[in-house]
């Protein structure tokens, strides 16, 4: 990881990573999985579960060394990254606001954050326990949570699975919403090809396990024109480009 | 943000119910303690009353010396050197104990290695420590606090290993990703999930040690509660005995309610009440 200029993008090669089983078996989980996110784009990594998505993530978090090949984080900015994980993991004996403020440097804990809780919704329910959340606000607090710090990259993990499809939704627009008020390099873990092609500047379409780039799905219509009817059409367009997946 | 809302109101009515119960829930449990204490010194004195004798003197015969040995000073002084003391080991058992048992339940090889050792300090009779204690460093005050710490450590140890296995890991790696520095880790991550198990220890810890300092001031001290239970027994003054000793349980209980619950409910606050 040399730090290149201020404008650098991600860059993954990972050449492979292996699980050990229980029983003593060698699992590759990915080999070969090369890709770039550009700066200031959304990217999502679309792929079937269990492809080693989730993985890929947890080696460019830093979460797991066990790997080989490199990446190279996007350098400048505030030089930090930030994780929506597939749970929204607050710390349960702090509140909303705690929760947010606790992830920014410590010289930063005071900054000003009302623009924030106000687009997310929040602003009533800062002093508020997770426990007295429903998911659909905790993992709006851990979205408020990931924007507070300002990253130099965003990583998200299937931030949406495990709601109904109308507060997912919701959620959607509103982490385009925040996305759009503070443009941050960002790279979304989904199966969801709807969620992709909502979100997405560009989606890396992945194959099943051992994970392979299959290809690159530039989504060009402008965000805000990606309403039912147009993803219907932009669904259909997938399809003609990769028909052998999902 | 209708959803929002609707959680937040039932949040904050949550809150005010709970406030009311409070009141009366509070009060409720300790007219019930007050009763049932009663109860017992009424039968207390009604058994003394029938097997009338100097062993087992009534409880106002108990109050009377109480008032006696507080008017002389005697009361005041041994409880505090006993008090003393216990706080003092139960400090030091906390700390040492709270750190070797995180550090076994976070190191899998160390904890093997060390397994043996715990099972060995568990199994020692205090008697034997607090001996052992007193022969190798002396009649002193360090040796007795330093004996009914070890007698202590080996349980928090217990305790606190359970404590740090069953840490989330994905706290820590929450933490990780948002580069939290190792005291805010500690602050934040490490000891709230501790929590219960700190206090668990440490209730079953504060009854063992002062238990434990009585026998320490009984065969090496010249003051503290167990000093005076030893002294009234050579004279077979069990009026005195249990006017110490009574006392001593008060203080106890008067420490738990007005220091362990409160800072216990503090800690828990984020806790969804039960409905």
């Amino acid at each position: 990881m040399q730090p290149v200029g201020v404008a650098a993008p991600l860059k993954v090669d990972i050449a492979e990573k292996t699980f050990q089983s229980a029983e003593g078996v060698k699992i590759v989980a990915l080999r070969g999985l090369s890709f770039e996110v550009r700066q200031g784009e959304f990217a999502c990594l679309l792929g079937p579960s269990g492809c080693g998505k989730t993985t890929t993530l947890r080696i460019l978090l830093g979460l797991d060394r066990q790997f080989s090949g490199s990446y190279q984080l996007p350098e400048g900015g505030s030089n930090r990254i930030a994780a929506v994980f597939q749970e929204p993991v607050l710390l349960p004996w702090r509140t909303v606001e705690q929760n947010v403020r606790l992830a920014l440097s410590p010289g930063l804990r005071d900054k000003e954050l009302d623009w924030l809780f106000e687009i997310l919704g929040l602003s009533t329910m800062r002093s508020l326990y997770p426990s007295e959340l429903s998911l659909g606000l905790a993992r709006r607090a851990a979205l408020a949570r990931a924007f507070a710090t300002e990253p130099a990259i965003l990583f998200l993990d299937e931030p949406f699975t495990s709601l109904d499809e109308r507060t997912a939704d919701r959620l959607r627009r509103l982490l385009m919403t925040v996305w759009a008020a503070r443009p941050t390099t960002a790279l979304m873990v989904t199966h969801n090809l709807r969620e992709a092609l909502l979100l997405a500047d560009r989606i890396i379409v992945l194959s099943p396990r051992p994970a392979q780039v299959l290809g690159i799905y530039d989504v060009a219509l402008s965000r805000h024109l990606r309403d039912a009817p147009a993803l219907d059409d932009l669904v259909l367009d997938f399809h003609r480009r990769f028909p052998d997946t999902m | 943000m209708k959803a929002g809302f609707r959680s937040e109101n039932e949040a904050s009515e949550n809150r005010r119910t709970q406030r009311v119960s409070s009141g009366i829930g509070a009060a409720l449990p300790a007219a019930t303690a007050l009763a049932s204490l009663l109860g017992l010194c009424l039968l207390w004195s009604l058994a003394a009353g029938i097997w009338p004798s100097r062993a087992f003197p009534p409880p106002l015969e108990v109050w009377r010396v109480l008032l006696k040995e507080a008017a002389s000073g005697d009361l005041g002084f041994h409880l505090a050197m006993t008090l003393w003391r216990v706080a003092a080991a139960y400090v030091v058992a906390m700390v040492v104990g709270s750190v070797i048992g995180v550090l076994l339940g976070t190191h899998r090889r160390a904890d093997s290695f060390f397994n043996p050792w715990l099972i060995l300090f568990l199994n020692l009779p205090a008697l034997v420590v607090i001996v052992l204690a007193y022969i190798w460093f002396g009649l002193t005050e360090a040796a007795a606090i330093g004996a009914v710490a070890i007698n202590k450590i080996p349980n928090v140890v217990v305790t606190m290993r359970e404590g740090a296995r069953a840490l989330d890991p994905r706290f820590a790696e929450m933490a990780a990703v948002y580069r939290l520095g190792p005291l805010d880790h500690v602050r934040h991550i490490l000891m709230p999930q501790l929590q219960p198990y700190f206090a668990a220890a440490s209730r079953s810890g504060i009854a063992l040690i002062w238990k434990i300092v009585l026998v320490v001031e009984l065969l090496g001290r010249s003051s503290g509660v167990g000093f005076q239970i030893y002294l009234y027994f050579q004279i077979f003054d069990v009026a005195a005995i249990l006017a110490y000793t009574l006392a001593f349980v008060a203080i106890m209980l008067l420490i738990e309610l007005l220091l362990v619950q409160p800072l216990e409910r503090h800690a828990t606050r984020w806790r969804r009440r039960p409905a």
